[in-house]
């Protein structure tokens, strides 16, 4: 890798200033060729990058516009605008059932956020502080995490969650969710806290600073921009989260939005316009979220996913 | 007491995020290992002992090889799109001739990433439906109206519709991990390879290939490592049908624990994935372990 950095570096600095002017003089000749060429296959590939766009966007739009027409229209109209815009799909949707699965989305959503930001953050400050055969193991065994995946641990889970008398409750969803999402989460803050200098605590020790004190005081504030990430990151996750949602909650009343939206479709049969509506709303919270916010997504999943 | 304290915390501290992983995530996986030796039921108090049958069961049965090979097939699929397709999108993205769009078409190729995969699925149902579906209707726009096909309700084609909108979701995700490796390369490197003059193609193959060869080989093992697990979209789309021409692994793990009630059978079958999923994760483990020491 770095090896071909170093050719062509030196490469550079080793040919003189003749055979660069030479180079330069041959590149001008044929530039003038290249260029017509480039301007071409420029303009193609635009093209190609704009058809692609076309194609990611288009049946988002196409959503959209159909969540406010009428059954007839979806079905015989499929490209045109509503003549009638049925704005009311998004009220009906909103009381057949989007606002429960939405209220708990959003609990679910926000609990294993305060929990996993906690604990992560809890267990990331013990790893990277101290160093013993034990802390090794611990880390080991946060790491192996990563690899685990629900699918495997789907039935066993199910096993557990029924004996503990949690299936069909919110915290059967949020216990797991916490759980699968605490490796990446430690192992993101962990390499964040050891870049803090050791100084800032030797001299809040000698102030008096107790062990809770440095990790509220020093270690949390410092960390804001991992601690968003793994915020962001959570919130993808668990609002998003499918099989959990679907295996673990049976009761209409407490599921969360993907899973409610099986329910919801089977409930409305031919009422396509409110459930286009109902998958509108439920997708609006994240987009509006992680347009602002994708910085810390991505920063997130490419480092998590390096490290993993 | 205050240095028997100092002893306690960091224990204290590390203790609840212990007992979530050896609960929720290692328990359960030593669990489904003693599961698959047995025979049972969801609600059944007693679990009957039956040996290595049910892996005898699963190496027999043709449903599990029809899973395994269209699991094959979504992961060569999304190598070709999300590694190799997303890898070129990236660098023409980077490009500084595309600059001024660049920014705008990122957000644009991420925003299905955004979206839950249930709206996903569910509008894809609308794309792909026979009767009114986008896509049908599309090919009768273009005169193409003897390609229409029932995608989802056809066995040769659904697993592909199934694939397919798997790329459309995914692409964008994993071009914005490129990304993120390809402003890493040193801009001196192309800045070089232009006055030797070389080409954007060369340059794509001398420069940013390797280059970004770590990032490359991680995205491959998670698209890969994702195909071999995938369980949302197939069971939202088609529920592994019509017959089981789109089956994967992990919905014909589900059937079979939660419709058909062979708990044991079910956890041989994610015996199987897991098996399946942990060689690909060593073999990560082993080059980004490797690519450290560099």
């Amino acid at each position: 890798m770095t090896k071909t950095n170093e050719n062509i570096k030196a490469d550079l600095f080793t040919s003189d200033t003749q055979i660069k002017k030479a180079r330069l003089a041959k590149m001008d000749k044929t530039t003038r060729r290249t260029n017509l060429q480039g301007k071409i296959s420029k303009n193609i590939i635009l093209l190609g990058l704009l058809l692609f766009a076309f194609v990611i966007l288009y049946p988002l739009f196409w959503m959209v516009v159909s969540s406010m027409k009428s059954y007839d229209e979806i079905y015989n109209n499929v490209w045109g605008l509503p003549s009638v815009w049925h704005f009311e799909n998004y009220a009906t949707a909103w009381s057949m059932g989007i606002s429960g699965y939405f209220f708990n989305s959003l609990f679910v959503t926000l609990v294993t956020i305060v929990l996993v930001v906690l604990i992560g953050s809890m267990a990331a400050f013990t790893l990277s502080r101290y160093k013993s055969r034990w802390i090794d193991v611990a880390l080991i065994f946060t790491i192996g995490g990563i690899m685990m995946n629900p699918q495997v641990a789907l039935i066993p889970l199910f096993e557990m969650l029924t004996w503990m008398n949690l299936i069909n409750t919110h915290w059967a969803l949020i216990l797991t969710y916490v759980a699968y999402r605490l490796p990446l989460t430690i192992i993101l803050i962990r390499a964040f806290f050891l870049s803090i200098p050791r100084e800032l605590e030797e001299s809040a020790i000698i102030d008096g600073c107790s062990e809770f004190g440095i990790y509220a005081r020093i270690y949390l504030p410092l960390s804001i921009p991992i601690i968003v990430t793994t915020i962001v990151l959570t919130a993808y996750f668990a609002w998003n989260e499918f099989m959990f949602a679907t295996v673990f909650i049976d009761s209409d009343v407490l599921k969360t939005i993907p899973s409610g939206l099986m329910n919801f479709r089977d409930a409305l049969r031919t009422d396509w316009g409110v459930l286009l509506a109902g998958m509108v709303i439920a997708a609006i919270p994240m987009v509006i979220l992680l347009v602002f916010l994708q910085r810390y997504l991505v920063r997130g999943l490419s480092e998590g996913s390096v490290k993993g | 007491m205050i240095a028997r304290r100092n002893r306690m915390i960091p224990a204290l501290f590390i203790l609840p995020s212990l007992l979530f992983l050896g609960i929720f995530i290692y328990i359960p996986l030593v669990q489904n290992f003693y599961n698959s030796f047995f025979d049972f039921s969801v609600f059944s108090p007693t679990k009957e002992y039956v040996g290595f049958s049910a892996f005898e069961q699963l190496f027999a049965d043709k449903v599990v090889m029809t899973a395994f090979i269209n699991n094959i097939k979504y992961a060569i699929i999304s190598v070709i799109f999300q590694v190799a397709f997303a890898l070129v999108l990236a660098t023409i993205l980077e490009d500084k001739l595309f600059r001024r769009i660049a920014p705008m078409l990122r957000i644009i190729y991420f925003i299905p990433v955004m979206i839950s995969i249930s709206v996903i699925a569910l509008l894809f149902n609308f794309i792909y439906n026979p009767q009114m579906g986008l896509l049908n209707s599309f090919l009768e726009l273009v005169g193409l109206e003897s390609l229409a096909l029932p995608w989802l309700g056809n066995a040769t084609t659904s697993i592909y519709a199934v694939i397919a909108m798997s790329q459309w979701q995914s692409i964008g995700f994993i071009t914005m991990l490129f990304i993120v490796a390809i402003q890493k390369i040193p801009k001196e490197l192309y800045e070089a390879a232009n006055i030797d003059g070389a080409g954007k193609i060369r340059q794509f193959f001398n420069i940013t290939v390797p280059q970004v060869k770590e990032a490359l080989f991680v995205n491959m093992l998670i698209t890969i490592t994702g195909a071999m697990l995938v369980f949302n979209e197939p069971y939202i789309l088609t529920n592994g049908g019509p017959g089981t021409s789109s089956m994967t692994l992990s919905v014909y793990m589900y059937q079979q624990g939660f419709f058909k009630d062979n708990m044991g059978y079910a956890s041989a079958v994610a015996t199987l994935i897991f098996v399946v999923t942990a060689i690909f994760a060593l073999i990560q483990i082993k080059v980004s372990g490797t690519g450290k020491d560099e």
